[in-house]
């Protein structure tokens, strides 16, 4: 069964490596995996959609939590969180197909950010598995060429962030003490 | 401008303000400009023969201590040389600060000589590691790794530092405070756990305790020992924790496990409370795990949340310092008057007597032979010669068991081994580290003659440093551990084990500058062994010990701890 588990990270250099590591150090290969910055500059969140081995799901959630670089690791999968993701999708529109193409487009809410006359681009979002029917749909057109963004999540109940104060250093804490 | 100085000057500087005053290193190419700050420091640089060694014996200085031990290697063939001592202090959790040169920031990524990724290929073989791009970072980053290294679970944290950091010049300011809000330690338990904690251990009828390398980590073995006095339960220490609790203390029922004693498997096998402190259920303690302590519940203590229910699914879990959650935990059992305690209950009796029992059945006796020296026996003289307060570290293998069985440590930090890697060449370079940091000790470094000829260079810094470490290999010839396996589970076929060339001890010792000798007679072993120590310098005991002698129990793998092996099966297989 597939594992979302969203992080708050500090943007720095080499904490996607670090998050990636614990899952591929255990063979795991990640579904979908997204990042960008938050309303603080310095971290980013991170959704990564995996598939654990259930017994292992905790241990993974808290290997992460361990990371220097993440602020907080959560698995989404059993609480009450938020999940959608977006698909850019070009597809080739005869004339006598556009019209039907943009009725499809208009059920599945998605919008149109390119048209020419070869075809349209396609904006869509929400479920994965609602994308796929989309994308289902649109390859009865002709050819499509499909770019997903993976899955982004948010959490819906609040979730408390502990954060270690500063510290004196060694030496600052000997001149104290 | 006041306090300019270069980036190699500000790191001895950073070292200085955490108290470091010693490091073991090798230098190349991006390292020379922080050499050249070392050639007129107070900070004492130990030159070892390769860098592997240099990571060892900052855990030795580490693991003897409680300090952080710090090593330093160039960049590219130097930084990958540390990776397996880097790994070796994660999985034992040994506090080690790795400074690696890289080459010129401009440089990286353009295959330039001596360059290696060295923050990408030790990512996963440290708690946390640096890559230095800018000289004003410098210092807290030194500071922010000291700190991440000895708390919480302590680990290996590798600083990559460029050539042009090294050299350039900044001023420097003292760093007063780590801002660190992602790292996460838990230090105080959760005093209503503890609470609940002493209720069960109140109520249990079989109460046993399993101690390992957190204890020593926390410094715990006070608390541990007024805990197991307190409740009066039988208690082992794993391969890691050995010195915990003393060696001769009554209650110490010596190490449980693969080749762990038959009193301690038993005991974890029918005790009804199992008090795991500092531990991390390793598969060489539990063996088949669905079999392990059946009928216990489980307090389980650590430090490292993820610990807790990755093997083992505790009934009880602590998340803290063991120092702390133990000086709690007896506190309440203090209060506790001793009928409440329970521990001259008819059934606390009934089990001491089971596992006394037990321990008598097959106690965990030396060996000892009138033709050939058995190595158990060696570990019999070293524990009497050493009264239970001598250092000694180990390779990896049989002499390892053996000394871990048979070898008494009266206090911790004594016994230095590589437990969850399992390292062999660990032995010689961990007691150079030790030395270093306890001069005043008796360190002895147990190793087999495989592992020696894997650490055989550091002979040279042992001989140019007038270390007075006593070498004893405890030679058979073989890589005794493999091939006990080849006999019992490959059919006695002896696959590559043989070690027949190994070098005259008295003059490769005396290649070196010191003393050596070879000894092969059972009535030798005291008196050589005794000279050793008598010796003020190095020395170097080579022991030919009989070839075939396995370690036993032993619980073979995927059994359960209580289906020991307890002695060789007959007839013993003869090698062609």
């Amino acid at each position: 069964m597939l594992q979302v588990i969203s992080l708050l990270v500090e943007n720095k250099p080499g904490a996607l490596m670090r998050i990636t590591g614990v899952l591929s150090a255990r063979g795991y290969n990640i579904e979908s995996l997204t990042v960008a910055r938050t309303l603080d500059p310095g971290l980013s969140r991170m959704t990564i959609v995996v598939d654990v081995d259930p017994n292992l799901r905790q241990q993974v959630v808290k290997q992460m939590n361990k990371l220097v670089n993440v602020l907080q690791a959560s698995d989404l999968t059993d609480s009450p969180a938020v999940c959608r993701e977006m698909v850019l999708l070009r597809v080739r529109a005869t004339l006598e197909s556009r019209t039907a193409i943009l009725k499809e487009a208009e059920i599945f809410g998605a919008r149109v950010v390119d048209s020419s006359p070869e075809g349209f681009a396609l904006e869509a979002t929400g479920h994965s598995e609602k994308l796929e029917e989309f994308i289902d749909v649109m390859r009865s057109y002709g050819d499509i060429d499909v770019t997903r963004s993976g899955s982004v999540a948010v959490s819906l109940e609040p979730r408390k962030l502990r954060l270690q104060p500063p510290v004196p250093t060694k030496a600052e804490a000997a001149k104290v003490g | 401008m006041p306090n300019m100085m270069s980036g190699a000057r500000m790191l001895l500087e950073c070292l200085v303000r955490e108290g470091v005053d010693c490091f073991f290193g090798y230098p190349g190419g991006v390292t020379l400009p922080l050499y050249d700050a070392v050639y007129e420091h107070p900070i004492r640089h130990v030159l070892v023969r390769h860098e592997q060694n240099a990571c060892f014996a900052a855990e030795g200085y580490a693991r003897a201590t409680g300090r952080v031990g710090v090593c330093c290697a160039t960049s590219g063939p130097g930084a990958t040389n540390l990776v397996t001592g880097l790994v070796n202090a994660l999985m034992d959790s040994v506090p080690v600060v790795a400074i690696t040169g890289q080459v010129a920031s401009k440089l990286i990524g353009s295959d330039a000589f001596q360059e290696a990724d060295t923050f990408g290929i030790t990512r996963s073989c440290t708690k946390h590691n640096f890559l230095v791009k800018n000289l004003p970072d410098l210092p807290q980053v030194i500071h922010e790794a000291f700190y991440i290294a000895s708390t919480g679970r302590p680990g290996p944290v590798l600083v990559d530092i460029p050539k042009d950091v090294f050299q350039g010049q900044a001023h420097y300011a003292p760093v007063s405070a780590i801002h660190l809000p992602g790292y996460k330690v838990f230090t105080e338990g959760h005093t209503g756990q503890i609470r609940r904690a002493a209720q069960m251990i109140a109520e249990a009828q079989r109460p046993f305790v399993y101690a390992g390398g957190g204890i020593i980590a926390a410094n715990a073995s006070a608390e541990l020992r007024e805990l197991v006095e307190l409740i009066d339960a039988p208690a082992v220490c794993t391969l890691m924790g050995l010195g915990a609790l003393p060696g001769n203390h009554p209650n110490f029922i010596s190490m449980p496990g693969m080749h762990g004693s038959y009193a301690a498997n038993m005991g974890m096998t029918h005790c009804d409370l199992l008090i795991a402190l500092g531990v991390r259920f390793d598969d060489r303690v539990t063996g088949r795990l669905a079999a392990f302590a059946p009928h216990a519940k489980v307090i389980h203590v650590d430090i490292d949340p993820a610990e807790i229910g990755k093997n083992r699914n505790p009934d009880l879990p602590i998340v803290g310092d063991a120092r702390r959650v133990l000086a709690k935990l007896n506190r309440m059992l203090r209060e506790m008057d001793s009928a409440a305690r329970n521990t001259q209950s008819e059934a606390r009796q009934h089990w001491w007597r089971q596992v006394r029992a037990w321990q008598s059945q097959h106690p965990l006796a030396p060996v000892s032979s009138d033709s050939e020296i058995k190595p158990q026996h060696v570990m019999a003289e070293i524990d009497r010669i050493s009264g239970g307060q001598a250092i000694v570290t180990s390779d990896v293998g049989q002499h390892q068991m053996w000394a871990a069985q048979l070898i008494r440590f009266h206090e911790p930090r004594l016994w230095l081994s590589s437990g969850g890697l399992g390292s062999m060449g660990f032995g010689l370079p961990s007691a150079i580290g030790a030395q270093f940091a306890r001069p005043d000790k008796l360190v002895f470094a147990v190793v087999g003659d495989g592992g020696f000829q894997m650490s055989i260079p550091e002979l040279a810094t042992v001989g140019s440093n007038g270390l007075p470490v006593k070498i004893i290999v405890v030679n058979n010839g073989y890589l005794g551990m493999v091939r006990q396996w080849q006999e019992l589970f490959y059919n006695n076929r002896l696959s590559a084990v043989t070690l027949d060339c190994f070098p005259d001890a008295a003059k490769l010792a005396a290649a070196y500058g010191f003393t050596g000798r070879t000894i092969e007679r059972p009535e030798e072993l005291a008196p050589a062994l005794k000279e050793a120590v008598d010796e003020p310098g190095p020395y170097l005991l080579n022991i030919r010990v009989s070839p075939f002698e396995n370690v036993y129990p032993m619980v073979p793998a995927g059994a359960a701890v209580n289906e020991m092996v307890l002695a060789p099966p007959q007839p013993v297989p003869v090698p062609k």
